[in-house]
């Protein structure tokens, strides 16, 4: 969430560094705006058009100065080369930079275009000096005086449009890049307002930043907000980043960001430390998934009903929520990702923002630590996960003229919205899709308990089809037992076996319904336990598999197999079946036994795509492979919403 | 005799009953049921084969009507049968070559079974399966009359019995009888030993760090990893529980008493583990001619998932579980349903089981079967006690210890009816 709001901050220091000049000169800005409308003739490249005009026009009215743009690309590498002794410890960076990216040495030029322009008199001579030496010739000698600030923010410009052109080519590896200029902005900025009163200080610790990498060069930015950003550019920049935000939070959004790893030693040790649970000890921890967190049962209830007091930061809601999963009374992705969603509009609502703090960051931060106490609770769900950066993108866009109680409400509606549309209507559609695939004397199959397939046959029951339900079930969830209990008091005519026996029952099945806990953008179905089994036995049988699967819990992640990213189960649960007093063999085991045994309770697993028919989704029947799709064009919707 | 028919009367309740489980202690019981019915058996002088297949044959039917689905009651049955024809047939040809020398020894068969007259024929027989001697058209020749001449078991015997008139009857009714009980003692040892025959083959199969999936118990395969256990690998091994029984809890017990890392999964994760899985190495309860296994329930969906990810699904099967009939319909054919109390709760679901509900049909049905039919192709290989062998294969194999005419049992019960 850090990375988002802060992307909001990044256009307004761009606009702020092109614009610092113009307060005292106003000669450079009409000169700029001039220059971009003859901008689209000189641009060659195709993908310029799309840059927002902020970006891109200062460096044209420059390179008309200079003379032959085209000329002066290739100039500053070769004439770098050649200065390089001159210039001392700045240069090189600069060097890399144009030498190791082609397309980039083209705005290298316009920026430096740019801050010739703005030396106008702002630079200071040291400065300048450095920076024409890496330039071909020009008038940027002639820029005598610059402010070390200036400089940096004509530096700091240097990666963003760079990266908004690289952007259009690849726009996903982009993203992580911003998000990291954003950051060490904002880190900078602080050391930045320390280092302010000595310019030459700035200036060492800049020749040192910049020698690193071009990476580094984004701790020069903050100098310039420092500089002064003008009321009238930070409106301007508003304006603008209405129409960009959602662009760039989009491209944002590209790569999803790596999952945290349990076994990461980092991270873990902070997880350790931080966590409010006991975590179990790693006796008996299956070698293939220590990467996984172990299963929290619910013998840590008390221990966290104990510290209830201690924990006052979280809402009781959200702790309350937290038990539940805890306990496991709360399960299936709906119903935990409504509670989880509620629980939220309570503590929204409950909210006051503390004293000198606003109330989009303030909250985004609460939210985040409510998240992360679910988490170490239960492991979240895609669709939870879902359901939460919708939450937090619209904090983030919460607009800043609003009130609290009206921020407040707004998003108190928004949550609901979410929760009616993404989920009770989003049900509804699929069940009236699915019910169209229900004929008279089929037989369906269902695996699991899933709550959209059971609300699927209740309907087409009540649509007066004549059909028989086979549950499947297995151990130890068993919660099919649940479903077929309360299929058979509706009325449904059930068989009900256990998974080991699907290939007996498959013979006379003819469709198979089957829930999803998320579906990833390269179709894969991840699911309860079982699920691919019966996909796959059902394939194998030429019985046409159904997923039912609301959109919201769509996943621009990949994942082939079950063993990446999963979630385990109480591992104690598998020795013990429920109503089977005979079934006691793993009771006494001595400890040598219990060294070389390990129990392994997976809760999910990945069906392949070619085991599945069709989705069944609020967009309507579609096949797997169309599951990117709808994941990009649901996201923009969302964040529409 | 009546005493045998106490016994066979008991072994009977015990099948009805579903007293006796796992196919190697039904074998061995069969076997020695009739081993003492055989012994019971008094010999007429004339055509004592007959006789001998007559009673093996009345008991036999009544075994296999008992339990239709214990196929390796069939196949011990057919086993005893085919000992009787094999020995009456070495004691013919023996006769007839002490009688004829010159004139038949140009069959080497023949002549191999005059240098060896001690050995019973069901070791010559072994020992020719063995060394798997090439279908030559003489073997073919052979085998011929043999069959040829069992469909009307009585000619056939008293062709023989003519033929063998000058022998010494008394000695040689005494000689057959004992014969057959000794191959059929051999046949019990076959059965107990058959354990220790296939977890010979084990380092064969089974690597450094191999990593094992297993669903349900087995004491073959138990057998077969202790053995590679005990010859210093060190692998892993996934046990799938094998619901509704929980075997599999059983086999991890035992996999761990004996110091093998185990890990024990739900059947449901089996579709997830296999990709890490580099074999599949799981018992069957009964493996048909056609090369199909009848195998614990859920293995078929083992199967289907060790398909779909190419990691071999190796079967473990003594001979006594092969079986000469092809399967028709197994799924529902050959197979067993279990009481619902093991999935169910009896008490919280009585409303919904009983027919009394209303409309006269109950509303729920519980499917709780007992076996699997894996097909062929979904198994990569079979090991049994003579070695490994290609499902393709096993129709051949089974041909070497069943004779053809054994091989329908309960067309002649409908017809003695």
């Amino acid at each position: 969430m850090d990375a988002r709001r802060m992307s909001r901050a990044v256009p307004r220091v761009r606009q702020v560094g092109f614009f610092t000049p113009n307060t005292p000169v106003q000669q450079p800005r009409p000169q700029s705006a001039a220059p971009s409308s003859e901008s689209p003739p000189l641009s060659d490249s195709p993908a310029s058009n799309s840059l927002s005009p902020v970006m891109i026009p200062p460096p044209r009215h420059l390179s008309d100065n200079l003379g032959g743009r085209t000329a002066a690309v290739p100039v500053p590498g070769r004439e770098n080369s050649g200065e390089l002794p001159t210039v001392g410890s700045y240069n090189p960076s600069e060097s890399v930079l144009w030498l190791d990216s082609p397309p980039r040495s083209r705005i290298g030029d316009e920026e430096l275009s740019e801050g010739a322009e703005s030396s106008l008199g702002w630079y200071r001579r040291s400065n300048s000096a450095k920076f024409a030496s890496s330039l071909p010739s020009g008038g940027f000698n002639l820029s005598t005086v610059k402010h070390p600030e200036s400089v940096a923010a004509v530096e700091a410009k240097n990666p963003l449009p760079g990266k908004s052109e690289a952007q259009k080519e690849q726009a996903s590896s982009s993203k992580p890049l911003k998000a990291k200029t954003t950051k060490a902005e904002r880190r900078a900025l602080q050391e930045s307002q320390r280092a302010a009163k000595a310019a030459s200080k700035a200036e060492a610790n800049k020749s040192g930043t910049a020698g690193g990498a071009p990476s580094s060069k984004p701790m020069k930015q903050p100098p310039l907000k420092k500089d002064g950003p003008p009321v009238a550019s930070s409106i301007a920049a508003s304006e603008r980043i209405g129409v960009d935000r959602s662009v760039e939070k989009e491209r944002k959004k590209d790569l999803p960001p790596p999952r945290k790893q349990f076994d990461d030693e980092s991270r873990g040790g902070r997880a350790k430390r931080r966590s409010v649970l006991n975590q179990p000890e790693a006796r008996n921890r299956v070698e293939l998934f220590r990467h996984l967190p172990p299963h929290k049962n619910g013998t840590q209830l008390p221990y966290l009903q104990s510290k209830f007091f201690e924990l006052h930061e979280k809402h009781p809601a959200v702790y309350k929520v937290g038990l539940q999963y805890l306990a496991g009374d709360l399960s299936g992705g709906n119903a935990r990702c409504i509670a989880m969603l509620q629980a939220f509009q309570e503590a929204i609502r409950d909210y006051s923002t503390p004293p000198e703090k606003t109330l989009t960051r303030d909250l985004t931060s609460k939210i985040g630590g409510f998240v992360s106490f679910l988490i170490e609770c239960r492991p979240l769900s895609m669709s939870m996960g879902n359901a939460i950066r919708f939450l937090k993108s619209r904090i983030a866009r919460l607009p800043l003229t609003l009130s609290e109680s009206e921020a407040k409400t707004t998003l108190c509606s928004d949550i609901d919205r979410f929760i009616n549309e993404k989920i009770v209507l989003a049900d509804k559609v699929i069940l009236r899709h699915a019910a169209t695939k229900i004929r008279d004397g089929d037989v369906l199959l269902t695996y699991g308990s899933s709550c959209v397939v059971e609300m699927i046959l209740l309907y087409a029951h009540e649509l007066g089809k004549q059909f028989r339900v086979v549950v499947v079930d297995s151990h130890p969830m068993l919660e099919g037992q649940k479903l077929l209990r309360r299929l058979v008091v509706k009325g449904l005519s059930c068989i009900y076996t256990q998974l080991n026996a699907i290939s007996y029952v498959m013979h006379e099945v003819t469709r198979v319904f089957l829930g999803a806990s998320s579906i990833f953008s390269n179709g894969t179905v991840y699911s309860m336990v079982g699920t691919a089994s019966v996909a796959m036995v059902a394939h194998a049988f030429r019985v046409p598999v159904l997923v039912c699967c609301e959109a919201y819990k769509f996943h621009e992640r990949v994942q082939l197999d079950s063993i990446c990213f999963n979630e385990l189960g109480d591992p104690d649960a598998i020795s013990k079946v429920p109503g089977r007093v005979d079934v006691n063999f793993l009771d006494n085991l001595t400890d040598k036994q219990k060294e070389n045994l390990e129990l392994l309770n997976l809760k999910y697993d990945a069906t392949p795509s070619d085991y599945i028919s069709v989705i069944v989704t609020d967009y309507g029947m579609i096949p797997p492979t169309s599951v990117p799709v709808i994941v990009r064009e649901y996201r923009k919707e969302y964040l529409l919403i | 005799m009546p005493d045998t028919q106490a016994l066979v009367n008991d072994f009977l309740n015990k099948l009805k009953k579903r007293k006796i489980e796992g196919s190697q202690a039904t074998a061995k019981q069969t076997a020695e049921l009739l081993r003492s019915v055989i012994s019971q058996t008094r010999m007429p002088y004339t055509n004592q084969a007959a006789a001998l297949i007559h009673s093996v044959k009345a008991v036999g039917e009544r075994l296999i009507a008992a339990n239709p689905v214990e196929l390796a009651v069939g196949n011990v049955v057919r086993r005893v049968l085919h000992i009787i024809r094999e020995e009456d047939l070495s004691l013919t040809t023996a006769a007839m070559a002490g009688l004829n020398l010159s004139a038949e020894s140009d069959d080497e068969d023949d002549t191999d079974r005059d240098n060896h007259p001690a050995l019973s024929a069901a070791a010559i027989a072994a020992a020719s399966r063995s060394t798997l001697r090439p279908p030559s058209l003489q073997t073919l020749l052979e085998d011929v009359p043999d069959s040829a001449a069992v469909p009307h078991t009585s000619s056939s015997g008293g062709d023989s019995e003519g033929k063998s008139k000058s022998a010494d009857k008394s000695s040689r009714s005494r000689k057959l009888k004992h014969d057959v009980i000794e191959a059929v003692n051999e046949l019990i040892q076959d059965i107990s030993t058959c354990h220790e025959l296939i977890a010979e083959q084990a380092v064969e199969h089974i690597h450094q760090k191999e990593v094992i999936l297993t669903l349900g118990s087995s004491r073959t395969v138990l057998e077969f990893l202790c053995a590679a256990k005990e010859k210093k690998r060190s692998f892993r091994v996934f046990v799938a529980e094998g619901a509704p029984r929980y075997q599999g809890h059983l086999l991890a017990k035992e996999l761990v008493t004996r110091g093998l890392q185990t890990t024990l999964i739900t059947d449901s994760a089996v579709f997830a583990m296999i990709s890490r899985v580099n074999m599949v190495i799981v018992g069957a309860h009964a493996v048909m001619a056609n090369g199909g296994v009848i195998a614990p329930v859920g293995l078929n969906m083992v199967a289907l998932a060790a398909q779909k990810h190419a990691v071999p699904f190796v079967v473990l099967a003594g001979s006594h579980k092969l079986c000469p009939l092809y399967p028709h319909h197994p799924e529902v054919l050959l197979n067993e349903l279990r009481s619902p109390s093991e999935l169910l709760d009896f008490g919280e679901f009585s409303d919904c089981l009983d027919f009394g509900s209303g409309i006269g049909a109950p509303l729920l049905h519980v499917v709780n079967p007992t076996f699997d039919y894996v097909p062929p192709k979904l198994v990569s290989l079979f090991i049994t006690d003579t070695g490994g062998h290609n499902p393709s294969y096993m129709y051949r194999l089974i041909a070497d210890y069943y004779s053809a005419d054994d091989l329908v049992l309960e067309r002649r019960t409908a017809s003695g009816n």
